[in-house]
């Protein structure tokens, strides 16, 4: 019954190739323009963005406005990085690497701690052990004197953490980036600011996600849009913690080292591990959430693990792809990070089908083609009509496609496989008894 | 030791008490039947036996060991797995990726597989539509398999809510049928159902909750017998 014996990557990969070379070719041999070659970019990184979300959204079924914060602090936390290399803002080259490095480390090791101490065996410990003479909010105040305990310990081990971290990074990382030859120490410094920038909006995703994401979906979903809020409003003023974010200024003098061959680099591997992600036990996990809670539960499903996994990896994406963004024009300014436009990943998943990232990387690739093409096609003083023609195109869309382009379909290689026939157990058929035969035809 | 024992067992959702003094145990091997009217309870005490749910008071034993304060995840890989009510089958999932799901807590694939080419012999109509999305199937074919990815985690005490709600007469037959013979191989069952007849025909012990307690317990073909439960559940 196999139609093509071909395996499904190879196309996959191939249609890859074409549009990667065809762009390098196009811009090398002068068919298109520094500004299309940029937008062209651009699409990727609101693809690798918008995947984020519809691993949050579209497979895990968690509504989230939020996305758009974890972009910024992808963003402004790889240009921190990449800005001390070319100026050394913080006083030496690899100053803020080392810094933000080491606070991951000292937030992960709080966090780990946490773990460690099973709060809410302690708690209930507590609990039993004084509910005989103790009332309820009684046991509460009891309980609140070592949580506070617990707390300052664990910021206090936080912060160690963070100092011992730092004392080791900083002189190897200072080291590293003068030893190195400039070309070289280059390169790797701007993969270590995408994977912060990657990281950095992970941790906090998980931070925010696992208080948040108990909330239940429409409160999540608002209580997200208060946190997108708060870190814009945090950027606009960022300069009065740290100087060179300049706050509603704008961030500037950020390198502009991303490329084509960057974008599709990172593109091609998150695409890689977000698929075999989603096709394992996990991602099969994910899904059973979004359909059913209380069944995943009955299933065995950890929901509010898992819910917080897809959470966190949907933030690492948003990161990732404003580290690129941030290398792009070598300028952030907050306004790219209000609310308004974290309705754009949003926007791309509905339009490309919650659920498939198929639909996702064509509709990322297309809106953001799409609105920029508008812009050169229409006749000068009407280039704000395109967002009168975006909309309209997106509404025309949604009427012919309820479910978006593509649905919860996949093309190539992001589909799943379907085992081939000898894998598929198949029972010794016996004949059928009379009640399964009577039945078959009122079923 | 029985296999379950649960003991004066009370459950409340926030202010509302749910259940208030629910016991009774099931002896391995055994099919027991808990029967009673909508909101007896029923569905409750499945869903505190099986981690959904805390009781406020009461106990529940598994082979001996409480599990009240035992996840969910837990009490499956124990060997409990429950085919909740209105079967919640995973409707954009394959027939067949809806049995993965069932078996999500183990590890092994050989062994998933075998345990796939056992539902697939109990139920020959999934195996014919194993690549057909959950959400297109028949309701009846909806709780053949939410019965088969229930048993996917090879369980030793399967919780079945209402197996026969919304089923033709002749499918309620054909559903009992696979019951007993999943009893047979091994498995012992809790059934939780409304129509009362088909259950104490089945079971070897029943119990009759009224709300939210256990008001009448027996062998369930005396039962069956029983001019009150007659009266009351037999029509
Ligand atoms: N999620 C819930 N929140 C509040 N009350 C609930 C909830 N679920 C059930 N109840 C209440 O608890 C009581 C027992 O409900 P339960 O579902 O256990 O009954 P049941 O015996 O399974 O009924 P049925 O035969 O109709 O399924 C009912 O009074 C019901 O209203
Ligand atoms: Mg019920």
């Amino acid at each position: 019954m196999r139609k093509l014996s071909l395996p499904s990557w190879i196309p996959t990969l191939i249609v890859g190739l074409i549009v990667f070379f065809g762009v390098l070719y196009a811009r090398d041999n002068g068919h298109i323009s520094a500004y299309r070659y940029q937008i062209f970019q651009i699409a990727v990184i609101a693809s690798i963005s918008a995947l984020g979300l519809n691993l949050i959204y579209g497979f895990n079924g968690q509504f989230s406005l939020g996305h758009i914060g974890f972009y910024a602090i992808g963003a402004y936390s790889s240009a921190l990085i990449t800005k001390d290399y070319q100026m050394a803002w913080s006083g030496s080259r690899a100053g803020a690497l080392a810094w933000m490095m080491a606070g991951q480390f000292g937030i992960i090791a709080g966090l780990a701690l946490i773990r460690m101490l099973r709060l809410d065996r302690l708690r209930r410990k507590i609990t039993q052990s004084t509910s005989s003479y103790l009332k309820e909010h009684e046991t509460r105040m009891v309980c609140l004197l070592p949580v506070l305990f617990i707390v300052a310990a664990v910021i206090g081990l936080g912060v160690v953490a963070t100092l011992g971290a730092h004392a080791l990074l900083d002189p190897g990382l200072n080291a590293l980036v003068e030893g190195l030859s400039d070309n070289v120490a280059r390169n790797v410094i701007f993969v270590l600011a995408i994977l912060n920038g990657g990281t950095m909006a992970a941790l906090v995703a998980y931070l925010v996600g696992l208080p948040l994401l108990r909330l239940g979906s429409d409160y999540f979903g608002i209580a997200t849009l208060g946190f997108a809020i708060m870190v814009f409003t945090g950027l606009q003023n960022s300069d009065m913690v740290i100087d060179t974010m300049r706050g509603a200024r704008g961030m500037v003098a950020i390198p502009t080292w991303t490329t084509w061959g960057w974008v599709m680099a990172t593109f091609a591997l998150l695409v890689f591990l977000m698929r075999n992600l989603l096709r394992s036990s996990h991602g099969r996990a994910m899904i059973s959430v979004r359909e059913d809670e209380i069944a995943a539960q009955s299933m065995g499903v950890d929901v509010n693990q898992l819910k917080t996994m897809a959470f966190t990896v949907g933030g690492l994406f948003a990161g990732v792809g404003g580290a690129l963004y941030a290398h792009l024009y070598g300028f952030l300014h907050p306004s790219t990070f209000n609310i308004i436009r974290g309705f754009d990943p949003l926007i791309i998943i509905v339009l490309g089908g919650l659920g498939s990232m198929t639909g996702t990387i064509l509709a990322g690739v297309g809106v953001v083609v799409l609105i920029e093409e508008l812009r050169v096609i229409l006749p000068q003083g009407f280039e704000d009509w395109r967002f009168v023609i975006y909309p309209i195109i997106l509404l025309l869309v949604m009427l012919l496609r309820s479910e978006g382009l593509m649905g919860t379909r996949e093309w190539g290689w992001f589909r799943t496989p379907v085992p081939p026939e000898r894998d598929i157990p198949l029972s010794t058929r016996q004949p059928a008894t009379p009640a399964t035969a009577a039945s078959s035809e009122d079923v | 030791m029985p296999l379950l024992q649960v003991e004066d067992l009370h459950v409340a959702y926030g202010a509302i008490r749910a259940i208030q003094g629910i016991s009774f145990h099931i002896e391995a091997g055994e099919i027991v039947t808990l029967i009673g009217a909508n909101g007896a309870g029923k569905s409750t005490t499945l869903r505190t036996v099986s981690g959904l749910l805390r009781p406020m008071q009461g106990d529940v034993l598994y082979q001996g060991r409480s599990i009240t304060r035992t996840s969910p995840e837990r009490i499956v890989k124990m060997g409990i797995s429950q085919v909740p009510e209105g079967r919640l089958i995973f409707s954009s999932l394959t027939v067949l990726e809806n049995l993965e799901m069932g078996a999500y807590t183990r590890k092994d694939k050989n062994e998933i597989r075998d345990t796939m080419k056992q539902v697939f012999t109990s139920f020959p109509r999934l195996e014919e539509r194993r690549t057909q999305l959950g959400g297109t199937l028949s309701g009846g074919e909806q709780q053949m398999l939410a019965m088969g990815r229930g048993l996917m985690s090879r369980p030793r005490l399967l919780l079945l809510d209402e197996p026969s709600m919304g089923l033709a007469p002749i499918l309620v037959d054909e559903i009992f049928e696979i019951i007993k013979t999943i009893n047979a191989q091994g498995t012992s069952i809790l059934l939780v159902e409304q129509n009362a007849a088909m259950a104490l025909s089945v079971a070897d012990r029943a119990y009759v909750l009224e709300t939210g307690r256990t008001v009448l317990e027996g062998d369930a073909k005396e039962l069956l017998h029983n001019p009150e439960v007659r009266e009351a559940y037999l029509g």
